[in-house]
């Protein structure tokens, strides 16, 4: 059962194989058994999870059943979610049992699906390895020594692990895209402001988005098709229709036009990664696409840019963790200034220590047009880029990662080497385009991620272009040895 | 560029952020990392490029004025380290 | 030496919205203390804001009332600091693209002059909440109700050069944002705040001296108190040998003297930067002119319609017109007893001299407009005198009551009977002899201000309800007949 699809689990819950019920328990007794090894949950929510499920089945009983009813998935935990903990990944939010439902929670439980627990990440998704997680790290699936990518490894993990069949996740530099390519399964980031970011606790406003973490595309379109809307809540979220994105899925992919950016295969990238990803494209070809060579010139601004603006939000997002009102408080403050400094010295880890103080300081008097508003300024460049040659193509494609999945420990010392390995996701969170991440063949026994970008609001697209190269290839139905 | 110790201290200070001591060293020579990397922006020039703070390039729609919210304190405040008699409550502030 | 003050103001002025600028919240005055903060104003984690509507039309209404430039794309800034009342540690502010941009309005002094004071700016932000110190000891306890209420700030160009020119600019911004309908103006309870910028410099000299902020003055008297003593206080301290040091201070009412708050030499960074979770507003001409169609009359418009309508003098119109509450109560008034001048002296006169007693304002005056209005006009219908009118009046602020219950409740109503007016100055005049042959003896010329006496005796029988004219008429013409 746990090798399923969503869309062969809604099938199985139709037929009546199996109750939403039965379902979720065995995910339950799997993740109980299994997750030792991976510590993909921060959370599990057992009680939680069998009432949905409870009362999904009520629901199909009663010839209500949705798509989605009785379905289990896993949230990311940055997503709020009311009565459970919702920490972030951080010693500052160990002890916030959340008073409300972020829109995605919301949107899911009025879907009829059952949460099973909250996964593991980055602290305050800041992170490409899972390792700054105050829970410890995520493990890779295909290699428990390997990080999972991060942010949003825990997701990753556990969808890899068979632990969840899908999770949500957010991606504000390629958090979903980067441990989706690493663990070998299907990630996508929408187009900012596609889903609403009212209750994910926000680390770079204007980058971050939440997006679904799959086996499969056609999965993941059933899981945007409940994510994406328009929420009054959230002031940056669009007013725009959302499509059945599992319409057109099936579309031949003849005529596709691809474009082949050469900044993204540098010189120094992995040969392992180039080959298979230039595999993947003749796939492409042979399904009936063109291949053309596009140029996004700006692409190694993206990451200088990229190291402003996000620390530079995340400063002062993260001031409102104070010790007053919720979250860590420091043992017997002395004073306020006492208060302040060490609640939030102690609350928070070592790396998003680091990128507070860089937001902090590039904010600071004196360096606002140097910093921030350059960044700003090289962001639309980015954007540009990405403007003309979508002009020219239908999608970009390249690979999402330059390595596949790093052994733990490798770069933790360097915080600079780590900001690189996200070098061909970073530049489209600038550009707030979307973009998905597939896998397209493996290295030495670790997955490697293909990443197929498309105009804004062009899911769907990205999402039939992806499904296409999963009904002709298998490696997104390739587990981890053992699983 | 190089940042010195008594820099990251003014930063720590302004993101009222408690640094161990030992740590100061390798706060300063991550910070320095940092800014040389992103230091490379200053190689372009931007003079004739507006800045972008929205991908969509998007303005703000306006929410009607209206009284949506019900009292709600026992819950928000359920999970507040320290509260009396309805008041957050913080060390004595001394204007 | 000769000094001159150079004085620039901070005005807050809280917008009368219904709920908060980027909550659903209510911003309603005096709930119980965190009762009406959201999960958005108390920031946790994952809220967002949604700019309300109301305050940016309020804004642009203020704008347009004083000729300024309105910004077609204006951006919500965040002003970061740390401090218990201000839940995200920032507050959303407009630095860089206010709403409102340049403008001015003009002052008229004491003595009928008038001055044009510039407005730099005019930017929404959000308000604090509040911390209270005095409740639990070593502890400060925090209230997040007001956290969020929308605020105008309106800036002045350093254009005041005394307290007088300073208090008639905050009244005439107070008079504007009441009339406007944006703001409540009630000072009290802190919903129009000002802080004061002051600095002195030898008369004829360019540049300014080293200025000082006094925050937290919450009447125009104190306004203009603070002001005052401020300036002195940098004169003495210069002539003195002394220097002014930057920093905030605050007005201590009670000692009606400035302290220092905070040194401004450790200032705070403040690292503004646009708010990424709001986007840019942006308004076309389409919008501007739906608002100013919707402006209300304003005061130096509503002071030449007293002027032209009423027929006030020009003081009278200046004083009415310069509170709106004021001038909307003086005309209710005017209109019920169909008699401006008349209501304009019992609205600045006896009303006006009950509510500085009281320490209260026109808001919460315990008479209505209404009740003022019936009372001037049964002086105006002779029912009663001008001096009863005084009595039922005090009995109106104390118990409450039209003029027409209070004057039948105590029989106040005015004697104009001519025959029984007739048989009481017979009664008088039999009365007083020795005055009724000193009258006799007087010069014809002289008689008239001797009915004095009479007049006194017959208000006196009647307990003050006698018509004067009637009685006046009647005691001459008995007197007169007299003397044949």
């Amino acid at each position: 059962m746990f090798d399923k699809t969503l869309a062969e689990l809604a099938q199985g819950l139709e037929n009546g194989d199996f109750s939403s019920v039965e379902l979720t328990q065995a995910y339950l007794d799997r993740i109980k058994a299994e997750d030792g090894k991976y510590n993909s949950y921060i959370t599990v929510t057992d009680e939680l999870a069998l009432e949905q499920a409870n009362a999904a089945d009520a629901t199909r009983a009663a010839g209500n059943a949705g798509a989605f009813t009785g379905l289990p998935i896993a949230h990311k935990d940055i997503f709020c979610t009311e009565g459970v903990r919702t920490s972030c990944a951080s010693k500052m939010l160990d002890n916030f049992i959340s008073p409300y439902n972020a829109t995605v929670v919301n949107k899911f439980n009025a879907a009829g699906a059952v949460t099973l627990g909250k996964t593991n990440m980055d602290e305050f998704a800041m992170g490409s390895s899972n390792e700054s997680s105050f829970y410890g790290p995520a493990r890779n699936p295909w290699d428990t020594d390997c990080v999972p990518g991060g942010s949003s490894g825990g997701s990753a993990a556990a969808v890899a692990a068979l632990l969840a069949p899908a999770a949500t996740g957010t991606d504000t530099g390629g958090s979903i895209r980067q441990p989706a390519a690493l663990c070998g399964i299907t990630g996508l980031k929408p187009t900012y402001g596609r889903v609403s970011r009212f209750g994910m606790i926000a680390f770079a406003s204007s980058l971050d988005q939440g997006g679904p973490m799959t086996r499969t595309a056609e999965d993941a379109a059933m899981m945007l098709n409940v994510m994406a809307g328009f929420d009054p809540n959230d002031s940056t979220c669009m007013q725009k229709d959302v499509p059945d994105y599992t319409a057109d899925l099936s579309k031949p992919l003849a005529g596709l036009k691809i474009g082949l950016p050469k900044e993204f295969f540098p010189d120094d990238l992995s040969p392992a990664i180039a080959q298979q990803v230039q595999a993947a494209i003749k796939e492409y070809e042979a399904l009936g696409a063109t291949v053309k060579e596009v140029s996004l010139p700006n692409t190694g601004l993206a990451i200088p840019a990229y190291y402003i603006i996000a620390p530079s939000e995340a400063s002062s997002n993260l001031s409102r963790f104070d010790g007053v009102r919720y979250g860590y408080r420091c043992e017997s403050p002395v004073d306020l200034e006492d208060l302040y400094k060490r609640s939030r010295g102690e609350g928070f880890g070592p790396e998003v220590k680091r990128r507070i103080m860089v937001g902090a300081y590039a904010l600071s008097e004196g360096f606002y047009d140097a910093y921030y508003k350059k960044a700003q300024q090289i962001r639309r460049l980015i954007k540009q880029d990405y403007v003309n040659a979508l002009n020219e193509v239908d999608v970009i494609m390249g690979p999402t990662t330059p390595h596949p999945a790093f052994k733990l420990g490798e770069k933790t010392s360097d915080p600079v080497a780590m900001y690189m390995e996200d070098i061909f996701t970073i530049s489209l969170n600038l550009a707030g385009m979307p973009g998905i991440s597939i896998p397209c063949g493996q290295t030495e026994g670790l997955p490697v991620g293909l990443q197929i970008i498309g105009n804004y609001f062009a899911e769907q697209k990205l999402l039939n272009v992806a499904h296409q190269f999963q009904q002709a290839t298998d490696w997104h139905k390739q587990a981890p040895q053992g699983i | 560029m190089a940042l010195d110790r008594s820099d990251v201290e003014k930063i720590a200070h302004l993101a009222r952020l408690q640094i161990d001591e030992q740590d100061i060293p390798e706060y300063t020579q991550n910070l320095s990392n940092i800014l040389d990397l992103v230091n490379q922006m200053q190689a372009v020039d931007t003079s004739d490029v507006e800045p972008m703070a929205n991908a969509l390039d998007a303005v703000q729609r306006l929410r009607k004025d209206a009284v949506t919210e019900d009292n709600n304190r026992e819950n928000l405040q359920s999970v507040a380290p320290a509260v009396e008699n309805g008041l957050f409550q913080v060390p004595k502030v001394i204007e | 030496m000769e000094w001159e003050a150079v004085i620039g103001l901070e005005i807050h002025a809280q917008l009368a919205t219904k709920s908060k600028i980027f909550s659903g919240a209510s911003t309603a005055f005096g709930a119980e203390p965190n009762t009406q903060a959201c999960a958005v104003d108390l920031a946790l984690p994952g809220t967002l804001p949604v700019f309300n509507e109301e305050a940016l039309r309020m804004a642009v209404k203020f704008g347009l009332a004083i000729d300024a430039e309105i910004g077609r794309t204006s951006v919500f800034d965040r002003k970061n600091y740390f401090y218990p009342d201000l839940p995200k540690g920032y507050q959303t502010s407009q630095l860089f693209h206010p709403i409102v941009g340049i403008g001015h309005i003009d002052i008229t002094l004491e003595d009928g002059t008038s001055k044009r004071i510039g407005v730099t700016r005019a930017h929404l932000e959000e308000d604090a909440g509040k911390s209270l110190h005095d409740e639990f000891p070593g502890m400060t306890g925090i209230d997040l109700n007001r956290a969020g209420t929308p605020l105008l700030e309106i800036v002045s160009e350093p254009d005041m050069r005394t307290a007088e020119e300073a208090v008639a600019y905050v009244r005439k911004i107070h008079a504007l944002v009441t009339s406007l309908g944006i703001c409540d103006g009630n000072m009290a309870e802190g919903s129009f705040r000002c802080d004061c910028n002051v600095s002195v410099r030898p008369k004829g000299q360019e540049e300014f001296g080293t200025r000082t902020e006094t925050k937290n003055i919450n009447s125009f008297r104190f306004i203009e108190k603070a002001i005052v003593g401020e300036i002195e206080r940098q004169i003495d301290l210069i002539e003195d040998g002394g220097r002014v040091i930057q920093a905030t201070r605050l007005y201590d009412a009670n000692k009606n003297e400035t302290r220092s708050m905070r040194s401004k030499e450790e200032a705070n960074d403040y690292r503004y930067f646009p708010c990424p979770d709001l986007l840019p507003i942006v308004i076309d001409e389409d919008y501007i002119d739906a608002v100013r169609d919707s402006l209300p009359e304003l005061p130096d418009a509503r002071k030449a319609r007293f002027i032209e309508e009423y027929k006030l003098s020009d003081y009278d119109a200046m004083v009415l017109s310069g509170d709106h509450n004021l001038a909307t109560y003086f005309e209710i008034v005017a209109k019920a007893a169909n008699d401006a001048k008349m209501a304009a002296n019992w609205v600045m006169g006896e009303l006006s001299k009950h509510l500085n007693q009281n320490d209260t304002t026109i808001a919460n005056s315990p008479v209505s407009a209404e009740q003022l209005g019936g009372l001037v006009e049964r002086i105006k219908d002779n029912t009663i005198s001008g001096k009863i009118a005084k009595q039922v009046f005090e009995v109106m602020w104390a118990e409450g009551g039209s003029a027409d219950e209070i004057i039948e409740a105590k029989g106040l109503k005015q004697v104009t009977d001519t025959g029984a007016i007739e048989s009481i100055v017979d009664e008088v005049i039999s009365k007083a002899d020795k005055q009724v042959a000193q009258y006799k003896a007087a010069e014809p010329d002289k008689r008239g201000k001797m009915l004095g006496f009479f007049m006194g005796q017959v208000m006196k029988a009647t307990g003050g309800k006698a018509n004067p004219g009637a009685v006046n008429g009647i005691l001459k013409k008995k007197l007169d007949a007299l003397c044949d």
